[in-house]
């Protein structure tokens, strides 16, 4: 941290300065929360493999929010419900052609996204493209905290009470439904709750930066650990640390919020995908050479590497 | 709950299933799984032997026909935990972050309250089927860390765990060493023996007629079915792997047994 600028203060005033700001106490803890949130959820998107669907839903509510002001209603509802209805079409186009889920996926969101711009340049109102696209955590107003915590806390409980049912939908969905599992309404209440946390975050990452408060926190845990209890574990703590040091960050330097997030949790994951101690580049490196210098000792053994 | 009928037959009545590329994969599939006995299901790569599996257990809807097990459609079946599958081994994510005691645990959520906290019972039965398969002291392991046998023995358990009366087993000795093969077959037989009905797919030719009461041999719709003795003579595994038109197809399955095993078909 040496070659720090602002290092050359003591940490303490680092940290307790912007604390006298009512603002900054308030993006620091929204900014926790709702990394508490993605990192939780981040888990179960990582191993079902729909960072792509998340992308698309994060694009998809920009002509909510748009909507949304234009008829007054809170924005967290026009967004979930462009978002939600996104991955319905992206659903129903699917079943009904021949193309593959990325293809349908690229056409659906763009085609919101697009929608979105044209509407928030034609309806007149103090909506702030920037805002929506990137975020404005250190600037959010009582109303958005407000329905960023109701956002938040459903999908927390949602997960919570469903953790396990979830997780085999995730693992084994032919299971799930073996076992007599309602595997559409679980299928629905995973991209719904993606749809609510992306809302959440809104504020915070804004639309562009959101996709990777859930899929790198999720990323780096995966790297670390093969059991997915401590998978969680260490996503929050990967995620929430990265968000109140971003939001430092962001004003100490003076930078964006949503950016410096986002940058301390890819420093993070280049970390773990060079340190981490069974799946990081160096271990493996590590044991193709130990098991090339055991093999030249024993000429005639062959060594198959567990894919 | 109800009592459930303590031996369930699978009826598959005159399934056709078509992929997204509209490929008809199964077409006009009728069959009976008996219970209490070990069926085989043979044909060769391909030939929809998965496809038939799936469309059992409504994993995927069939475009025309329906299934009953037991004289229940399958989802009530599945609800009052009937029903159990071993999955194909590339059907599974090997890397996903749970361990093998986890994946049996599984086969008991349906006994479970929504949070899916596993009772004492629970535990037991995961630790029994365990035993039953020789995967206790690999419990720990997280599923990608085992060998093909022992990767197949940790999914049979958690059909174990589930105590469904009806197990079907997508495969389940590819990949597998041969004295694997033999534990898993001892196994079969012993569950056959407490009345549950088996389905096996398999292209493993050399095995069935040691341990399959009956086979039921599959191309793209049911060549033929019955008693071993009778289904697996070298006339239908020809016909079942040689392709021939289903016009001769229906002639030859209908013929009675043929004693001779000598192949007269020329495709
Ligand atoms: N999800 C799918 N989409 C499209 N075609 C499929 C799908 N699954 C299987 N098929 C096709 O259906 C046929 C039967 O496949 P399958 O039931 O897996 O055969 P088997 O298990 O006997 O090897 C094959 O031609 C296969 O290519
Ligand atoms: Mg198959």
């Amino acid at each position: 941290m040496n070659d720090f600028p602002i290092a050359a203060l003591p940490l303490w005033d680092w940290i307790v300065e912007p604390l006298q700001y009512g603002f900054m106490i308030q993006a620091i803890w929204v900014s926790a929360f709702v990394g508490l949130v993605c990192a939780v959820l981040s888990c179960y998107i990582t191993l079902k493999g729909w960072s792509l669907m998340g992308d698309a839903i994060s694009h998809a509510v920009v002509p909510g929010v748009v909507v949304a002001y234009a008829l007054n209603i809170p924005f967290a509802i026009g967004a979930f419900l462009f978002g939600f209805g996104a991955t319905v079409a992206i659903g129903y186009v699917k079943s009904k052609t021949r193309l593959k889920e990325d293809a349908v996926i690229g056409v659906v969101f763009t085609g919101f996204f697009a929608l979105g711009l044209v509407l928030v340049t034609k309806i007149p109102s103090n909506i702030d493209l920037f805002h929506i696209l990137f975020g404005n955590v250190l600037g959010i107003s009582r109303q958005d905290i407000i329905q960023t915590l109701i956002a938040g806390g459903i999908t927390l409980a949602l997960i919570l009470l469903r953790r396990k049912d979830l997780l085999l939908f995730c693992f084994d969905p032919n299971q799930a439904k073996a076992i007599g599992l309602n595997t559409q309404g679980m299928y629905y209440t995973l991209l719904s709750v993606l749809a609510l946390t992306i809302v959440a975050a809104l504020q915070t990452a804004g639309i562009i930066l959101v996709i990777s408060m859930l899929v790198t926190p999720g990323s780096i845990a995966y790297l670390l650990t093969d059991r997915f209890d401590r998978m969680l574990i260490i996503s929050t703590i990967a995620s929430v640390c990265s968000c109140v040091f971003g939001t430092y960050l962001s004003y100490h330097l003076d930078v964006s919020t949503g950016g410096s997030i986002v940058v301390l949790l890819t420093l993070l994951f280049i970390l773990s995908m060079v340190f981490a101690p069974k799946y990081g580049v160096l271990a493996q490196e590590f044991r193709k050479r130990s098991h090339g210098a055991f093999e030249e000792k024993h000429n005639q053994q062959v060594f198959i590497n567990k894919s | 709950m109800q009592a459930t009928p303590p031996r369930l037959d699978i009826f598959v009545d005159n399934i056709s299933v078509t992929y997204s590329n509209a490929r008809l994969a199964l077409y006009n599939a009728t069959c009976t799984v008996e219970p209490g006995a070990i069926t085989a299901l043979v044909g060769p790569n391909g030939c929809g032997k998965s496809t038939l599996f799936k469309s059992i257990m409504g994993f995927l809807q069939p475009s025309q026909g329906q299934v009953r097990v037991g004289g229940f459609p399958v989802q009530k079946a599945q609800k009052r935990q009937l029903m159990a599958y071993v999955p194909q081994s590339d059907e599974v994510d090997w890397n996903f972050p749970v361990s093998v005691f986890d994946v049996v645990m599984m086969g008991r959520y349906g006994y479970m309250n929504v949070l899916r906290i596993p009772a004492p019972k629970d535990r037991r039965r995961v630790m029994e089927s365990l035993e039953r398969v020789d995967m206790a002291d690999f419990r720990h392991r997280q599923i990608g860390e085992l060998s093909g046998g022992q990767k197949k023995r940790a999914f049979l358990a958690r059909a174990l765990a589930q105590e469904g009366k009806v197990i079907l087993l997508d495969e389940p000795f590819t990949g597998v060493d041969v004295k694997t093969e033999k534990r898993i077959i001892d196994l079969l037989m012993q569950l056959r023996d407490e009345g549950h009905t088996i389905l096996v797919s398999t292209h493993d030719l050399a095995s069935i007629s040691t341990f399959c009461d009956r086979t039921i041999l599959l191309n793209r719709t049911v060549l033929a079915s019955g008693a071993t003795a009778d289904t697996f003579t070298a006339d239908n595994l020809e016909m079942t792997f040689g392709g021939l038109p289903v016009g001769r197809v229906r002639q030859i399955s209908q013929r009675p047994k043929q004693p001779s095993h000598q192949t007269e078909v020329d495709a």
